[in-house]
Order: C-alpha cells, then structure tokens, then sequence
C-alpha cells in the first residue's frame, strides 16, 4: 500500500472514537441528502407529470401575446404617434379558421391535437350551486391528447357520446353538489341557456384544482350553451416528446400568431415554487454537510497537534513537505470516502423507510405515500461533495502541518 | 578526499526583536569514516551545528556542502530530498512513530525513498535490527519497548537508506550508563566497519573520549576542531556581563 495512506489510515486506526464521529457526521449529511433530494425529486416529479398528463402539452388560446399594433402606427412606423383610448373590438371570440389550423397541425410530425371550447357555467342542484369551467370536447380526439379516460373513475367518457345531454363532473366538483351518477343537473350558462343534464361520468385527477371545477360535456353541447355555434377557443396538442414542447409551441405560435402555451410556461408559478423548494433542501443539506466538515476539521487538527512530534521526525527522515500535506489530506479523504460509503447505505435505508410510509393528505394534490425518485445521481452527487468539503476541511490543517520546523520540536523535546 | 559534510564560514542567528546567534563562523570538514564528538557547555551550539549538518535547519551565512555540492541553493523540497538520501538523525529521546512497530518504524523511510521493494525492505529491516541486537523485539511497538531498545531501533531507522552521514543529538542522554555504551559501540562499528561519518553530540566527556575526534564549542565557536589546531579563545571578545 501507498507509504501516505498507510500511515493516514494508522492515524485515524489509533483514534476509532473520534474518527466514528466524524465519519457518521459525514454519513448523516449524506444520508439525509440522498433521502431529501429522493424525496423532493419524486414529488417534483410526480407534481411533472401529473401536470403534464391532466392537461395537454400545448395549448393554443383564441388571443394574442400582444395588442394589435394600430393601422396609424403601421403606416408611420417610428412616427411621434399616442393614441389613447384604444378598446378591442367587440367580437365573438374563438380560434378564427380553426378547421384549417386544426388540419395544419393534424398533419405536424409528432403532434397529437384536439379542439375544445371552454367556458363557464352555473351548475345548480337541488338547493346547491356550483360555477364550473364547462369544456367542451370532441372525445375521440380529446383521449389522445389529455388522457382523459384513465381519470374517469365512474362512468365512461363514450357515454358523452350516447347520452343525450351527457356531462362528467370532476370528483370534488360532484361532491359539492351532492350529484352522483345518473343525477340530472341544470346548467346555466352566461348567455342565459338553460340544459338539464345527465351525470354519465366521474373524473378524478388527483389535483384539487382540476378536480372541483371542471365539468366535461362535448363539443356541440357546449358551442350550444356558450351560444357559439361552430367556435372553439382553444386547441390543445400533445407532443410525443415532452421536453421539445417549448420550442415546438413557439413555432406554432410563430406560424399561426394565437398565443401558443406549452405546459412548462402555463405552469411557470409551479416550477417557481420548486426551484424556492430545492433552495431549502440544498441549505438544509449543506448546512449538515459543513458541521460535519467541522468534525473531520476538528479531528485532523487534532491529530495534526498531537503528531507533532511525528511530523518533525518525518520531515527529519527527509519527508517534504508535500508528503506531510498528502498524508493529513489523505486522512480528510479517508474520512470523507468512508462517511458517503456509510452515508450512502444510510440513504438508501432512509429511503426506503419514506416509501413505506403510508398517510393521507389533501393539499395542492391528494396523495397517500410518499413518492421518491431513486437515482443514482443523487448518491454520486452526495459523496462527491462529501469528499470535497472533507478534503477542503483537511486542507487548512494540513498545511500548517507541513511547515512544522522540525529544529523547532526536536530542541524543544531535548 | 571529499568530505562527507562540510561547514564553510557557517553562522546560524535566530531572527526575532533580539536576535540569538546560535553559532558563528564555523568552519569544519567531517571525512568519510569519521566519528566525531561535539561537546561543550549547554547552550553553546552544538545541537544547532548539528541540525545544520543535517540540512535540517538552513544557515543565515555561510554555506553546508555535502560531498563537495554546496547546499544553499537548493529548495526545502531539495533539502529533503538530500537528507533522505544521505543523513540519519537520532535524537536524544528516541522519536519513534508510537503507531509502527519497530520493524515498521524501520521500514517507513525506506518506503518513502523506494529504492528497495517492500520485501527487500523488510528483509533490510530485519538485518539492520538484528545488528543492534533487537533480532527478538522487532514486532514490537515502541512503548512495549524499554529506553535502551527504543534507542537502538532508532539507530537503526537512521542507518535505514544506508546514509553516510549519521547525526545524533545526546542519543545517551535518556539511557543509563550500559545502554549508553551500547549505543556508542555501534556507532564507533558504523564508522570503522562501514565508514560512515557519525556525528554526535554528547555531554559526557567519558563517552567523546571514544570517538575519533572532538569538536569543542564554547559560545557558538568552535575552540577547538579536534584536529591539532586548537584555536586561541579571546576571552575579551566576549561581550562584558551586566553589571560589571
């Protein structure tokens, strides 16, 4: 074995209480990273995908990213042009051409797409009301593109199409109304139409959200309710690679000049949220880490002051001072190595603890477990930088250990 | 002949708001072979000579030369390098790493030089042991070991890289009078035997009698070199005491 480690390693053999305690703060450090980061990983994730499976990739909206520039302004561009006052112009809203977008787009590589008209309306049972955002889907397309189906809990998104004047109401949303299948409730919607319909379905997403507001019917009941004959406001598109779905929503946009959002953007608050989250862990983390550095600090100055002696001979035998520095750096190291290995296995145990562990919580999302990420990354992630404070906090010591004047020690024992 | 070590015009001052001179001028030439005691009254520089013989401590003027290469040029790094190749130091109390055995403690310089495989250095180990009589001690650690053996294994760990120069610092001045002839035997063996240079410094005037040669310093001067040419020592140089 190497002359530096070997004796790096005697020294911390010799002193076995004092290097378990540093070697299990390291572990802890480590530990508690890996369990955090598996946990917050997966519940990022999990928040992801559910995102990402509840609504569609893409989304294009019947408005425009910015006000239309005026004619004057057009025709003096650069001009000193104010003009006050401007309104929009009362219009039916909705998707203009959206059967020849639609049909563009249906023929875009990689592109699933429906079209839907969303609105509000009242929804009234018995003595209880509820408003709701009414939406309006063609289903056979919709499935594609939200993956509505395997959210309908009761019922079945085909009895849309079978029932005369079928609706799905979102579980919380049925709840409050007191409605369960096969109930008959009165819509209302802001134009004044009144429908009786059918519950023939119950959908339940697992966010709170989506669940106590949303109401489903198709496409033509709703053109009819909103008093929007042949108008869809919005077209939802799902890409078969997630991750392009920016890009890929700001070439839509480009070519069709409707605000085109990808669920990355229309969730952006969310994503906000979790970068504050992982803010957190990583101080909380770190802040373990560093008082574990203290130890192994704590020790390796300890050994340093009472090897003295040792390195004064070392250095008599000619050691340089370069090999005095390896050894105490290697100590640091040895340190750190065997903390992530622990720290490591202590990770893997905490994790597994947390997956477990059964509960019931109802907050942004209903969830019953926890859900964790394993990823290797997070151990590498760990131990490296366990091994890196650990070498950092050796290194201070370690040079004071190196210009130890030998002449010094050696008078001051004779 | 070359010799093994030399002093040229060496002064060595200690720097601080009152500057300590710890020796002044020396000028002395140790031989191959030789075994050489450095006596005089405490606190007149013999142990600072020593350390710098043993390119353990640099001179503020002045120059050290081994094997005729002048030293002063070179780098801590350089120093090092030189000392584990050419000097073995044992000091007064033995200075042995309490973790190793005795055979390890032996073995650690070899290792850092490489210039055996760890087999050979074990084997040399052993032999270099065996020569100062601990053949029956050697998987001992040194605080299951008495003085005189603790002594003798450092001997041992300074003839390790097969040195020619040996320095030792009052190596009898924690043993009694039978160890402390022991260990002088086997030196005055190093430098008969394998003409090695030994230096030593010692209090003992029945123990320098034994070397080849005394060097006496009074004050950080050498007095007298031990070859002849005893120097004059001017009493009036010396700074007047306070008070008088």
């Amino acid at each position: 074995m190497n002359l530096k480690l070997d004796i790096a390693l005697t020294h911390l053999k010799f002193r076995k209480r004092q290097t378990l305690v540093s070697v299990l703060g390291v572990a802890m450090g480590v530990g508690f990273f890996i369990a955090i980061a598996s946990l917050m990983q997966g519940f990022q994730e999990d928040i992801v995908r559910r995102v990402i499976d509840n609504s569609p990739h893409i989304t294009m909206k019947d408005e425009f990213r910015d006000a239309p520039r005026q004619p004057v302004e057009i025709a003096f561009a650069g001009g000193a042009i104010a003009l006050r006052g401007v309104k929009p112009k009362t219009e039916i809203r909705g998707i203009r051409r959206a059967g020849q977008i639609m049909q563009a787009l249906t023929i875009w590589q990689g592109l699933t797409v429906s079209q839907v008209l969303s609105g509000q309306g009242f929804l009234r049972y018995g003595s209880k009301e509820r408003s709701a955002t009414i939406t309006g889907i063609e289903p056979d397309r919709e499935r594609l593109v939200t993956r509505i189906d395997k959210d309908i809990v009761q019922g079945s998104l085909d009895a849309l199409k079978t029932a005369g004047n079928g609706i799905i109401l979102g579980r919380g949303l049925a709840r409050r109304l007191a409605l369960e299948m096969n109930d008959t409730v009165t819509v209302t919607s802001p134009t004044g139409v009144i429908l009786r319909m059918k519950v023939v379905g119950i959908s339940h997403t697992g966010v709170l959200a989506f669940d106590e507001v949303n109401a489903y019917v198709l496409l033509k009941k709703n053109q009819i309710l909103q008093g929007k004959t042949n108008i869809v406001n919005q077209i939802r598109m799902r890409a078969d690679d997630v991750n392009a779905a920016r890009p890929l929503a700001a070439k839509i946009e480009a070519r069709f000049g409707y605000r085109t959002e990808s669920w990355d953007e229309a969730n952006e608050g969310v994503f906000g949220v979790f970068f504050i989250q992982n803010m957190i862990m990583y101080s909380v983390t770190s802040a373990i880490l560093i008082v574990a550095c203290f130890g192994i600090f704590n020790i390796i100055s300890t050994v340093i002051f009472e090897k003295t002696r040792d390195i004064a001979i070392m250095k008599s035998m000619g050691f340089a001072e370069g090999d005095i520095r390896g050894i105490f750096l290697l100590e640091g190291l040895a340190l750190g190595a065997l903390g992530a290995l622990i720290g490591c296995a202590l990770g893997l145990g905490l994790t597994y603890i947390l997956s477990i562990i059964r509960f019931k919580a109802v907050g942004l999302v209903e969830i019953q477990q926890f859900i964790l990420k394993w990823s290797v990354w997070h151990y590498v992630i760990a131990s490296a930088i366990a091994m890196v404070s650990a070498v950092a906090a050796a290194y201070i010591p370690s040079r004071r250990a190196a210009k130890v004047n030998p002449v010094e020690i050696v008078r001051g024992a004779a | 002949m070359t010799p093994a070590v030399e002093a040229k015009n060496v002064t060595r001052v200690l720097p601080g708001t009152v500057p300590v001179t710890l020796v002044r001028e020396i000028d002395v030439a140790i031989m191959p072979g030789e075994f050489v005691a450095i006596t005089g009254p405490s606190g007149s520089g013999k142990s600072s000579l020593l350390y710098l013989l043993g390119l353990l401590d640099r001179p503020s003027g002045g120059a050290i030369s081994v094997h005729g290469e002048d030293t002063s040029g070179l780098s801590g790094d350089g120093l090092a390098a030189l000392r584990l190749k050419h000097v073995g130091f044992v000091f007064q109390f033995h200075f042995l790493l309490p973790e190793f055995s005795a055979l390890d403690n032996v073995v650690v310089p070899m290792r850092r030089l490489g210039r055996w495989t760890d087999k050979e250095a074990r084997e040399r180990a052993e032999r270099l042991l065996t020569e100062v009589g601990l053949a029956d001690q050697m998987r001992k650690r040194p605080d299951q070991m008495s003085g005189g053996q603790r002594q003798r294994v450092a001997i041992a760990r300074s003839m390790a890289n097969d040195p020619d120069i040996i320095l030792a610092d009052e190596p009898t001045g924690s043993l009694d009078q039978k160890n402390g002839h022991i260990v002088f035997e086997i030196f005055a063996r190093l430098a008969n035997d394998y003409r090695k240079s030994v230096i030593t410094v010692t209090h003992d005037p029945h123990l320098a009698e034994q070397t080849h040669r005394q060097i006496h310093l009074v004050d950080g001067r050498i007095v007298d070199d031990g070859n002849g040419a005893k120097r004059t020592f001017d009493e009036t140089a010396l700074p007047a005491p306070p008070g008088v």
